[in-house]
């Protein structure tokens, strides 16, 4: 097990490398320009001097050497030195990788948006499993029951509906009509008291809901239609013809096999939570990493990009190999040694 | 000791009165929404309007723009003129008198030396400041005294009025930026994120791309100013649901930039609890019309203007031109496009008031009869199918414009207003980031301009009209040679239109200035080198219990903050 875990993750070091260099190359190749959104009143050499400024112009593999340096050398040491206070030599030129748009650290962009995303995506999915399991178990175990009917349908609406438009509903019912909760989400609410708690309460509703609604759609179909293929198997009926209870048979025996793969998914959408949710984030205005990562791409700011879709791309790497050492334990069929 | 303790209660008593009397922050917070969130609060490395006007509430330039276009000293204590011996005879220098009771949020005193230093700052070629050419012809920025500034320049300078002044321009503290000049400029983020300024509020808390607080500035040079003791400037999201925030929901006062059609927002403020306030500054939407031959034959040749050997072969006849003019009718595209928030014009230098020619007016009534007649004459004949085509060359055009759902409705409006000419048109639309960023690799800027007419909207900086109209002259013809940076996109050159540039910026007299400036208009136009087609407002919107806005185009919006109040 542990040579395995080791392999895979010595294989991913070359497997980032290339994926860091590839990313790279794309962002670099698209057409965009950091100066592209400033207003026509600035002329064109004064564009030329900003683009220089911030290294825009450099050669290609200039570019790559630099940010890779940075991202890989510079930026551990910086979070090193300040998670423990100590200052490493040469602290003053070691340039962090700085985002075009606002001249600020990558990371402690990422590090300010965090918080909000991990809460409002992070909680959206956390709610969209709690939901989708039972629902999906129920529907399955009761094929065809108005139950399945409804739940179907609440969930092909779930998935085919646009949070875009779910989001702009909820909000002309309850912040336009009713007045009941806030369309702005506040990033600088601090919880310290019961108002201050009822306040981030209410602004987290709709975006949570919405993405719950979401998620919980596409997962629970899943887990039904894994639980429909176990249910007629031949473990089943061994274990009913045993006189085992039903209740033991779907929830110990059904439920553990269906949800092998059902972990998978799950773990391999944990990085999505990271990443956020684009739309979501931007219609309540939560300002996470979704919105850092589109303004990012709007503005052609390439470092907050490359570095945002970077990580993405670890996290992908990483909770692959998790999945993949989870179905170890999940499944005893499954053995790496 | 008896009377000092009276004294000291007297001197507590009377403080607590200036308090309650001065109320500074009585009206508690005022929320302001921007739909694009404010990146940094340097306004020399931004350049972008939500930031520049983000920043102006705690920086302060030495002049601000007046609502009507005209001058209000904030820095420095009056406007330097010829005739109050500011500016000297010969136009080449203009010396600033500073306030001497003006003390930065710290409390250390505002000198000549910060004024001194932010010509430096942004002067320096490493730093890539956005604002350069407000520092553009200078010889040198010296402080002549402790409140008292002289800038020399290298040529005469009728219009000396831009370093320095404006939004765009303000005056940073030495002391802080200090070890921020040149290439170290990009790396000064705790600076750019929270610069200390005279302004009425300060910097509390900046989350950039998010939210930024503002608490008032209690050394304020105005005691009882601002009425507000918070700003909270948020941001994201996109303009519809910034000015339902305003309009329907009441969360925000105030909401930038609302470009939403003009049903919608009128639906919103039916609700009654916020109102639209716009302004016109100089922005037009504008088609131009490229005079280059940009056939992909060519190749390196394509686009160039090669001193006039490189006409287009079919925009070249004026006739054509006008027809294509005069096939638009620029009522139906406000009346789509932006309602009140636009009007129709025939200028390309609209405003302010004293500039805005009369002549050309007549580009107002659509005249398809007449557009047809001028093409007719110019030689284009109907083929079988419809098209018009002269010496075996169909009358074809290729129309690009970035992507925006306003442009796009009118790209459509007029490709069916041409068709009916007899012209087939070709539309295209490219990504803003894309069209209007100069990556010389990309064949689809507006700078390229590698089709036959493309259509966006521009404006002058503040009221200098002097160096917009520099863009049409010969030298900023865009081209290989100067990787397509060039201000003059579609190649049109005219030595009469260069001459009397060369005049404006030698006059003074400001008549004789308003009557060169319409001049110059009237040849851009009439020569049908750009069609102007709407000549747009800024709108905000603000919440009714909201006083005391007055909202300009010529400087920031926010320009008064510290007159704001919470009324009825």
């Amino acid at each position: 097990m542990l040579r395995y875990l080791a392999r895979r993750l010595l294989v991913a070091i070359p497997t980032l490398l290339a994926i860091s260099f590839i990313i790279f190359a794309v962002l670099d190749l698209a057409p965009g320009d950091p100066t592209g959104n400033l207003p026509l009143t600035i002329p064109a050499e004064v564009r030329e001097q900003v683009r220089r400024s911030l290294g825009a112009d450099d050669p290609f593999l200039i570019k790559y050497a630099k940010w890779a340096r940075q991202f890989f050398v510079y930026e551990p040491i910086s979070l090193f030195e300040n998670a423990t206070g100590l200052a490493l030599p040469g602290k003053e030129n070691r340039l962090r990788i700085l985002s075009w748009q606002t001249r600020s650290p990558v990371s402690d962009l990422i590090v300010q948006r965090l918080p909000q995303t991990l809460w409002v995506v992070g909680l959206a999915y956390l709610l969209g499993i709690v939901i989708a399991i039972p629902v999906g178990v129920y529907s399955a175990y009761r094929q065809y029951s108005v139950f399945d009917q409804i739940g179907t349908l609440v969930s092909m609406i779930g998935f085919s509906v646009p949070t875009f438009f779910t989001g702009l509903l909820a909000i002309i019912i309850f912040s336009v009509q009713l007045k009941w909760l806030p369309s702005i989400y506040d990033t600088t609410l601090v919880v310290r008291d019961w108002p201050s708690f009822v306040q981030q309460v209410k602004q987290m509703i709709m975006p949570v809901t919405v993405l719950a609604f979401f998620n919980a759609s596409q997962l629970s179909r899943f887990m039904r239609s894994t639980m429909l293929d176990n249910l007629h198997q031949d473990y089943a009926r061994t274990a009913r013809s045993k006189g085992l209870k039903e209740s033991v048979v779907v929830l110990q025996h059904v439920l553990r096999n269906s949800l092998i793969p059902v972990v998978t998914l799950i773990a391999l959408g944990i990085p999505g939570v990271f990443t956020g949710a684009i739309i979501t984030e931007q219609i309540f205005r939560v300002n996470g990493l979704g919105d850092l990562l589109i303004r990012g791409i709007y503005n052609s700011d390439i470092p907050l990009v490359q570095t945002i879709t970077f990580m993405f791309a670890v996290l992908i790497v990483f909770f692959n190999i998790l999945a993949d050492v989870a179905y170890g334990f999940l499944d005893p069929r499954i053995r790496y040694d | 000791m008896k009377f000092v303790r009276t004294t000291t209660l007297v001197v507590g008593l009377l403080a607590l009165m200036g308090a309650s009397l001065a109320q500074q922050g009585r009206d508690g917070t005022v929320t302001l929404l921007y739909w694009q969130a404010v990146s940094i609060l340097n306004p020399y490395l931004s350049g972008g309007t939500k930031d520049i006007y983000g920043s102006s509430i705690v920086l302060e330039p030495l002049a601000r723009y007046a609502p009507d276009g005209s001058f209000i000293p904030y820095l420095a204590t009056e406007i330097p003129t010829q005739e109050n011996g500011g500016i000297s005879d010969d136009l080449r220098s203009i010396t600033w008198t500073l306030r001497d009771d003006v003390v930065w949020s710290d409390g250390t005193p505002f000198t000549s030396a910060d004024v001194v230093f932010t010509g430096a700052y942004c002067m320096s070629d490493e730093a890539g400041c956005t604002a350069r050419n407000f520092f553009s012809d200078i010889e040198s920025i010296e402080a002549t005294g402790d409140h008292a500034v002289t800038i020399t320049f290298t040529v005469a300078k009728p219009f000396p009025y831009a370093a320095f002044v404006s939004a765009e321009s303000p005056i940073l503290q030495k002391a802080q930026f200090e070890n921020c000049l040149g290439v170290r400029a990009q790396e000064c983020a705790a600076e750019n994120f929270g610069p200390i300024g005279t302004g009425p509020f300060m910097v509390s808390d900046f989350r950039p791309n998010d939210v930024v607080t503002y608490e008032a500035n209690p050394l304020f040079r105005e005691a009882d100013k601002p009425a507000f003791q918070t700003v909270i400037l948020k941001g994201g999201g996109d303009a519809a649901s910034a000015a339902r925030a305003v309009l329907e929901t009441g969360e925000a006062d105030w909401a930038w930039n609302l470009q939403v059609a003009p049903e919608v927002l009128a639906r919103m403020e039916a609700a009654g609890i916020g109102q639209l306030t716009s302004s016109f500054g100089t922005s037009v939407e504008r088609v131009l019309v490229n005079f280059t031959n940009v056939d992909a034959s060519l190749g390196n040749d394509r686009g160039e203007y090669m001193g006039g050997d490189n006409p287009h072969p079919i925009l070249s006849d004026l006739r054509v031109r006008q027809a294509l003019s005069k096939a638009i009718d620029r009522e139906i595209l406000v009346e789509i496009g932006y309602g009140p928030t636009g009007a129709t014009t025939c200028n390309i230098i609209p405003a302010p008031e004293i500039y805005a020619s009369t002549a050309n007016d007549d580009c107002l009534v659509q005249d398809i009869e007449e557009a047809n007649r001028l093409l007719d004459e110019a030689g284009w004949e109907r083929g079988a199918d419809g098209v018009r085509a002269k010496d075996g060359r169909r009358f074809s055009l290729l129309f690009q414009t970035s992507t925006n759902a306003v442009r796009q409705d009118f790209q459509a409006l007029i490709k069916e207003w041409w068709e009916e000419l007899g012209v087939e048109v070709e539309l295209r639309n490219i990504d803003a980031g894309v069209f209007f960023g100069n990556d010389p690799s990309s064949p689809d800027t507006y700078g390229k301009f590698w089709t036959d007419v493309q259509m966006f909207t521009s404006s002058a900086a503040g009221t200098d009209v002097e160096s917009y109209a520099n863009r049409w002259t010969c030298a900023e013809i865009s081209g290989r040679a100067n990787q397509w940076l060039g201000n003059n996109q579609h190649r049109w050159c005219n030595t009469d239109y260069d001459a009397l540039r060369q005049e404006l910026a030698q006059t003074v007299d400001i008549d004789a200035r308003a009557e060169l400036i319409k001049t110059l208009n009237d040849m851009l136009v009439q020569d049908v080198a750009v069609m102007p087609l709407v000549h747009r407002a800024d709108v905000s919107a603000r919440s009714n219990t909201l006083m005391g806005t007055h909202k300009q185009s010529w400087d920031s919006e926010l320009w008064n903050i510290a007159d704001w109040y919470r009324g009825q």
